[in-house]
């Protein structure tokens, strides 16, 4: 197998909650979660889980800029990457695109924007997802 | 030769049902670019008419511009993305030379798995050819909405007159037959081999005619459509309140609408070239979302489409009092163009990725 077919169906697999956030609910205490959970943690035996998309819409619980990037990428750095609490409970890590580093505090609305994650090199697997934007980021330029 | 799908007699209106933009919000100014090339920056922008062009982020391509388009749309028009049955991308800037777009749409907006859906190429008008294969699919009812999407992330070659225009964005519309906010008349196109502007397999950067892409390209072929459209369905250029036509420049659409006898204040509220560039594929799309943004019940639309190769799509469109329902829905073409940051030469490469190395 070539290193750019590694991984190839983890993605596939992960495409619904890359694309749409889809995470899970327990239909007994309504808790969300993301990614997707098999078993309640609070419920238990008794909890019984179903799939949900969550809005994507949330606020930056705590967030750091990398200037030292993994491999694969290092064309973004510096980037300003995030933990995402979403307006139905779960957080979540993803890259803030679109807003300067001074934008980004903790409690600043965001909302999920689908952007390219990764590209297995120039012949490989594009690999797209969810990042985030900041909301009054936005709001602000509008105004000026 | 051509041909005209007419809807008139229809027992039910074919027409768009909901739409959205998506603009980058990187740009670099014509100054700039001339500044690198010992070129007149001043004399540039005036004879292209362009002040400024839209530049895509580090992580975004063809694929995520037609998403996020797409999903304005849907939100816009309140449909069940299941309801979707068919979604075609015209892009000549495919992320993939072999792999669709349009399916990785469909899987972004939830339409999956009962629909059909295939990319298309026809340089700047595969967005408006595929509005036409949605309609024919719609009032042959075979679907009950489809998607057409014109996106681009275009490409200039370094130094070449094409890098000062070609900028970046996308255009979704739905198209079904109920609850439409604009009803489509009818359309028109005209289609001819001529050879103005072409990329070769494997080319980066596409080749031009120059000049040879205005006359016996651009101008032939849009003018002709039009006047075919307007021929066919008994309307005059009066008859319309505003003109939408592909805008490679910021002048084009203007000469086009003098020789159509089209008020050229018609015209402005379309053109958005001269803010964001010829975002090719999404161009006259972008223009007609610019339109519909603050267009009028009753209001009617002439638009027409080029892509090099060569040919136009043409529609009259006439919008109904379901977009005073929709008002506010979305955010609008001018915000998107507002909502802006500015590059210099130096980033605008990186973020292009144009050196071989990135």
């Amino acid at each position: 197998m070539s290193s750019m077919t590694v991984g190839l169906p983890l993605t596939w697999r992960r495409i619904p909650e890359r694309y749409n956030l889809i995470g899970s609910e327990c239909e007994i205490c309504h808790t969300k979660y993301f990614p997707v959970r098999r078993i309640c943690p609070q419920c238990r035996r008794k909890g019984k889980m179903k799939e949900v998309k969550l809005s994507g819409k949330g606020k930056v619980y705590s967030y750091t800029r990398i200037y030292a990037p993994p491999s694969g990428f290092e064309l973004d750095a510096p980037y300003m990457i995030a933990i995402i609490e979403l307006e139905e409970g779960p957080r979540l890590t993803a890259q803030v695109e679109d807003c300067n580093a001074r934008d980004v505090k903790i409690g600043t609305p965001v909302e999920m924007i689908f952007r390219k994650i990764q590209e297995d090199g120039k012949e490989g697997l594009i690999h797209y997802g969810f990042k985030f934007k900041t909301v009054s980021g936005t709001s602000h330029i509008l105004q000026e | 030769m051509s041909c005209l799908i007419g809807l008139r007699n229809c027992d039910y209106m074919v027409g768009i049902v909901g739409y959205g933009v998506h603009i980058p919000r990187y740009r670099i100014k014509v100054e700039e670019i001339a500044r690198i090339w010992g070129d007149d920056g001043g004399g540039i922008k005036d004879s292209l008419g362009i002040i400024e062009k839209s530049v895509p982020g580090m992580d975004e391509d063809a694929a995520t511009f037609a998403v996020e388009a797409s999903r304005n749309a849907v939100h816009y028009s309140g449909v069940e993305p299941k309801r979707i049955n068919a979604i075609f991308v015209g892009s000549e800037s495919h992320p993939y030379a072999v792999k669709p777009t349009a399916t990785i749409v469909a899987e972004a907006i939830g339409a999956t798995p009962h629909l059909t859906a295939v990319d298309m190429q026809f340089a700047c008008k595969a967005g408006t050819t595929a509005i036409q294969c949605c309609m024919g699919m719609c009032s042959s009812e075979m679907i009950e909405y489809g998607l057409g999407i014109g996106t681009d992330i275009s490409q200039g070659r370094p130094g070449d007159a094409l890098e000062y225009s070609a900028g970046a964005g996308a255009a979704a519309f739905i198209i079904g037959r109920k609850n439409v906010i604009a009803e489509i008349e009818g359309t028109c196109s005209y289609t001819t081999d001529t050879p103005d502007f072409w990329r070769r397999p494997g080319m980066d950067f596409p080749s031009h005619g120059g000049r040879f892409t205005g006359e016996p390209a651009y101008f032939k072929h849009t003018v002709n459509a039009s006047k075919e459209l307007m021929e066919k369905l008994g309307l005059k250029p009066s008859d319309f309140d505003y003109a939408v036509f592909h805008q490679p420049n910021g002048k084009f659409p203007l000469q086009v609408a003098k020789i159509l006898q089209i008020d050229v204040g018609k015209v402005k509220q379309g053109l958005m070239t001269p803010l964001i560039g010829n975002t090719y594929s999404a161009a006259s799309l972008i223009g007609l979302a610019s339109v519909l943004d603050v267009a009028k019940p009753g209001s009617r639309i002439l638009l027409t489409s080029f892509g090099s190769g060569a040919g136009s799509d043409s529609f009259s469109i006439v919008v109904t009092d379901k977009i005073l329902e929709k008002k506010g829905y979305n955010r609008t073409v001018i915000q998107f163009v507002g909502d802006k940051e500015y590059l210099d030469y130096g980033l605008y490469v990186k973020q292009k990725r144009k050196l071989k190395t990135l």
